[in-house]
């Protein structure tokens, strides 16, 4: 971006001030003996435009909406329309979730978020062994097409966009979302939203897998494909780092290792049959949003600029729309601390700053209470809030990636997309994502970082304020949400009435011919739909396919 | 807690702590075991080893549901490496084998290597001797088959299932020294990967080469995860079996291992008797000085300290 | 000799975030114990005489998913028909403050919040085992 010249002279300028400033440490050094980012990228004093002097403006950053996207994947961005605001919620039953949804809609969110309860998410119902003491605790408890319709009770599915954080039996609550669609007049092609249906990740960090990988790749690509002829405006995945950042990994890691299980997503589907401009389009990403500001902001940038070549080099996607990387996030969870938690509210506003300075598409900030509980309504209209500030207030969504062309954000972009590279070709070595997730290996180099991050915290190397820095004597806080145990005997109930109401022949029938299915090579989506409507269970879709397919085992290296 | 009584009655707590007792070389826990030793040598004693990430635990797992069909009893010792810096250890070999857990005819015990020479080799020994009182029709002994000192303990097994999976490359021919003879039996785990038949081919050539008179290990397909070929290597053990004990090798083979054992622990006895000499009377110190000081020899010296023992009745 | 001491580490229930378990577990082993892990979904059941056969000092569990109050008691109790109650029970995880007291009631030894140091678990663990 600049002539040798003015390079050079900026060179000797730069050499200068360094002789002074080593003057000045020499007396009183820096706070600290190195600085790195998350990724251990070294923080250098002062970037100048050195630091970019081989940047290709046109090849590595373009304008907005073009090849390769490092500056947002739309023209206008937020001077078009702000992102999505989107809070994850439900709790309890499907009529309380419904109430916070309404809540939710009427003080001016944007888009529905689904959270599901953990028998939900690995497929047993309310009345299973293991679902005691889980029924409605980390979201709400789906158990049949009953709950569906009651969640959904007086929303218009064609009005709202829902995001459903569902992973291995995806298929079956989206198959439910179709269904209560067809109860209210809308099609499924009117259908908008986004379900989680990644599987890797669940074996990576998230642990809410069902069935092994090879017949959990099945199930979702046969969501891409169904979806791509059925459910056009649907987001059939959501590659999701959040989870892997949570569990510990550094920024580059979260890239790097989202982006390695997209590519095993492309990569299944393609060698099922379809074609990538058939389904890539409907791809989505799932990021984390942390405290280091300028880091995250690079990050995201990475992340897009990376996928893109990803698509048109490595899979020749012929459509624009194939090579774009747009993605939800949330801030991190990890972040918060359960001292002081109001000092939550200030880490979600950065968060929320380098989400919206990174470009994405659609948030979630979190409450200041959950690392205590599940957010009260309370906590979660401050959150809600924070974006509405940065949108309305902040100013920073007036022009299009306003951090574009800062000496050390280009270049901590191109040390953060090296970094994932570098990690995306040992991966592709080790035979891809799923081989590398069987092998332990990507969890290993997570729990690496988390140890170290931990043992940083304890050695005082890093200050969290309000926990190792700072610390107050305090009361416990009062008013926490919380979940009535009841629940679970209420849902058992319905399930009892459902059971003994719905046409069981019909069930059963249905059943059968998804068990049949499963051994073929059918497309699971039809037969899953039909054991829908015909009220059979989650846990007994499930069941079925657990029979056929049998349970992923978990890989462990410590 | 009256561990005898427990560990005679079915209380897996007495069998637990009885294991504790002689991982930490507790002397009444020596009593114990000689006490019952008549009741030992009913358990079908098989090893199981291998490279990392072979899927040992897996195979283990499947053979021990394949024996709990059958009706009987499985006692499985899973040893993990202890880290040698800190002395501690993350044993994680149960998380493949959850659903045994709760099922009574089984026992599982997780022991690290505690780094001591020979010292888990006579821990192993000691819990195999428990499992064995406390009524197991079979006990697997699951080891990381890199060391000698896991070499060791598979040794004192019956039957050594080795297993292999493809696409080892060059670690095969590293196991080969000397760690592929011990094996009975092959197992090739996850043989639907690519490479599964020349992994076959090497182990066959490797025993080609290795020629015994009367008795070829065979090898074994396996895809343990989904419990594929699980009963021909239940077969293949039943199978070594019948040979050790038709050819009267089974006798032999425990004797060697007994007479090794006896020796070990001969040693280690002469080994704490010279430690306890010492405490009164300082004889080895003042022997080694001499050693020092060339007045005498290494040879002459450990004759010296023979004597001594001798004279103090030791 | 020092013995070492034998945790099992463990993740009752479905909740399946188990970085704050696997972080324990390494410093416990770095801190020269043995840890016996056993990952994730285990029932009650499970833990209980997992901890019984590998003669454990004690019972480490971590639960984000708000199950505590159901799944931790239960484990205590388990130990208890097991004549195990001197197995030291210790759990963590987002346990909210008003519950802890209740906890405590049920025998388990010590609640570890979020942002407790894994020096404070290691100490409590080598000062409390086989005192109960």
């Amino acid at each position: 971006m600049f002539d040798k010249e003015k390079l050079g002279q900026i060179k000797e300028a730069r050499e200068k001030w360094e002789n002074g400033v080593s003057k000045t440490i020499s007396k009183q050094p820096e706070r600290k003996a190195a600085f790195k980012t998350s990724s251990g990228v070294e923080i250098k004093r002062l970037y100048t435009p050195e630091d970019v002097a081989d940047l290709d403006y046109n090849d590595r950053l373009s304008c907005p909406g073009e090849y390769p996207y490092t500056r947002g994947v739309q023209s206008t961005m937020y001077r078009g329309k702000f992102w999505t605001m989107r809070q994850y919620a439900g709790f309890a039953t499907a009529e309380e979730s419904n109430k916070r949804y309404k809540y939710l809609l009427e003080q001016g969110q944007t888009g529905l978020s689904v959270a599901f309860d953990l028998p939900t998410q690995i497929g047993y119902d309310s009345d299973h062994a293991l679902s005691e003491g889980e029924v409605g605790k980390v979201g709400v408890a789906i158990d049949s097409l009953k709950d569906m319709e009651i969640l959904f009770d007086g929303i218009p599915l064609d009005k709202v966009s829902t995001s459903m954080t569902i992973n291995a039996p995806a298929s079956v609550l989206l198959a439910m979302y179709i269904a209560v669609g067809e109860k209210q007049g809308v099609s499924s092609e009117q259908l908008s939203g986004t379900i989680q249906n990644d599987i890797l990740k669940e074996y990576i960090a998230r642990g809410t897998y069902i069935f092994p990988v090879e017949p959990s790749m099945r199930l979702i690509t046969n969501i891409f494909e169904y979806c791509s002829q059925q459910v056009p405006k649907w987001n059939t995945i959501s590659i999701s780092g959040y989870h892997i950042r949570e569990a510990g990994s550094t920024a580059a890691q979260e890239v790097a290792f989202t982006l390695a299980d997209g590519i095993a997503y492309v990569e299944a589907a393609v060698k099922a049959g379809l074609d990538v401009d058939d389904f890539a389009p409907r791809l989505s990403f799932f990021f984390n949003s942390h405290n280091d500001l300028l880091e995250e902001v690079s990050k995201f940038r990475a992340a897009r600029r990376l996928w893109a070549k990803i698509m048109k080099e490595r899979f020749h996607a012929k459509s624009v729309k194939s090579m774009m990387l747009r993605f939800h996030t949330q801030t991190g969870g990890s972040t918060l601390t359960a001292q002081q938690p109001d000092n939550n509210i200030v880490r979600v506003a950065i968060q929320t700053l380098a989400a919206v300075l990174g470009g994405t598409q659609s948030l979630h900030t979190n409450s200041k209470d959950e690392a205590l509980a599940l957010p009260t309504e309370d906590a979660v209209r401050i959150a809600l809030r924070t974006q509405q500030i940065v949108a309305y207030e902040s100013g920073v969504t007036e022009t299009i990636d306003p951090l574009a062309g800062s000496y050390y954000i280009e270049s901590l972009t191109d040390q953060i997309e090296g970094l994932a590279a570098a990690y995306i070709k040992k991966i592709d070595e080790l035979g891809g994502a799923a081989k590398a997730i069987e092998k332990g290996y990507i969890q290993k180099e997570i729990q690496d970082s988390a140890y170290a991050y931990q043992k940083e915290i304890e050695s005082g190397d890093r200050v969290v304020v309000g926990m190792n820095k700072f610390q107050v004597k305090e009361a416990a806080p009062k008013g926490l949400l919380r979940v009535d145990p009841v629940v679970g005997e209420l849902q058992k109930k319905k399930l009892e009435a459902l059971r003994a109401e719905r046409d069981n022949q019909k069930v059963e029938a249905a059943l059968e011919a998804l068990r049949n299915a499963a051994k073929s090579d059918d497309n699971l989506m039809p037969y899953i739909l039909d054991a829908v409507r015909a009220y059979g269970t989650l846990g007994e879709i499930c069941g079925v396919l657990r029979n056929v397919f049998g349970e992923y085992q978990q890989s462990i290296i410590l | 807690m009256d561990i005898k009584a427990g560990l005679l009655n079915n209380n897996k707590r007495a069998a637990a702590r009885l294991i504790t007792m002689l991982e930490n070389g507790i002397e009444e826990a020596l009593d114990i075991i000689k006490e019952c030793y008549h009741l030992t040598g009913h358990a079908r004693i098989v090893g199981i080893t291998g490279p990392p990430g072979a899927g040992k635990s897996t195979v283990t797992d499947k053979l021990a549901k394949a024996l709990r069909k059958e009706g009987l009893t499985v006692g499985i010792i899973a040893v993990d490496p202890t880290s040698p810096f800190t002395g501690g250890a993350i044993l994680g070999d149960r998380v493949r084998m959850s659903d045994l857990s709760t099922d009574p005819g089984v026992f599982i015990r997780s022991m690290g290597t505690r780094g001591a020479l020979g010292g888990l080799s006579k821990a192993a020994h000691g819990a195999v001797k428990v499992l064995d009182i406390f009524g197991m029709d079979y006990i697997f002994i699951e080891t990381v088959g890199v060391g000698q000192s896991e070499v060791d303990i598979v040794k004192l097994a019956d039957t050594v299932i080795m297993v292999m999976v493809p696409g080892l490359g060059d670690d095969i021919q590293a196991i080969k020294a000397g760690i592929m003879e011990i094996g009975d039996v092959f197992a090739v785990n996850k043989s639907d990967r690519d490479g599964a038949e020349r992994t076959a081919a090497e182990i066959e050539a490797m025993l080609d080469f290795n020629k015994q008179e009367d008795y070829r290990p065979s090898v074994v397909n396996l895809i343990a995860r989904d419990n594929v070929g699980v009963d021909k290597l239940l077969e293949a053990i039943e199978n070594h079996r019948a040979y050790l004990d038709a050819s009267g090798r089974y006798r032999s083979r425990k004797r060697d291992s007994l007479r090794t054992e006896v020796i070990e622990i001969f040693k280690e006895n002469v080994i704490r008797s010279v430690a306890r000499l010492e405490e009164d009377t300082n004889v080895l110190e003042e022997l080694t000085e001499s050693v020092l000081e060339r007045r005498i020899d290494p040879y002459t010296a450990a004759a010296r300290l023979m004597d001594s023992f001798t004279e103090n009745g030791v | 000799m020092e013995r070492p001491i034998r945790v099992v580490v463990a993740k009752p229930g479905l909740d399946g975030h188990d970085r704050g378990a696997k972080v324990v577990a390494r410093a416990l082993r770095d801190a020269g114990m043995e840890v016996i892990y056993t990952g994730l979904r285990q029932t009650p059941e499970q833990i209980v005489e997992t901890a019984i056969q590998e003669d454990a000092d004690c019972v480490a569990m971590s639960i984000l998913s708000g199950a505590h109050n159901h799944l931790f008691p239960k484990v205590v109790q388990l130990l208890k028909e097991k004549e195990a109650e001197d197995i030291l029970v210790v759990g963590g995880g987002v346990i909210p403050e008003d519950d802890i007291p209740g906890l405590l009631e049920a025998g388990i030894s010590a609640i570890f919040t979020p942002g407790t140091p894994t020096t404070v678990t290691i100490d409590f663990i080598r000062e409390n085992i086989r005192k109960k």
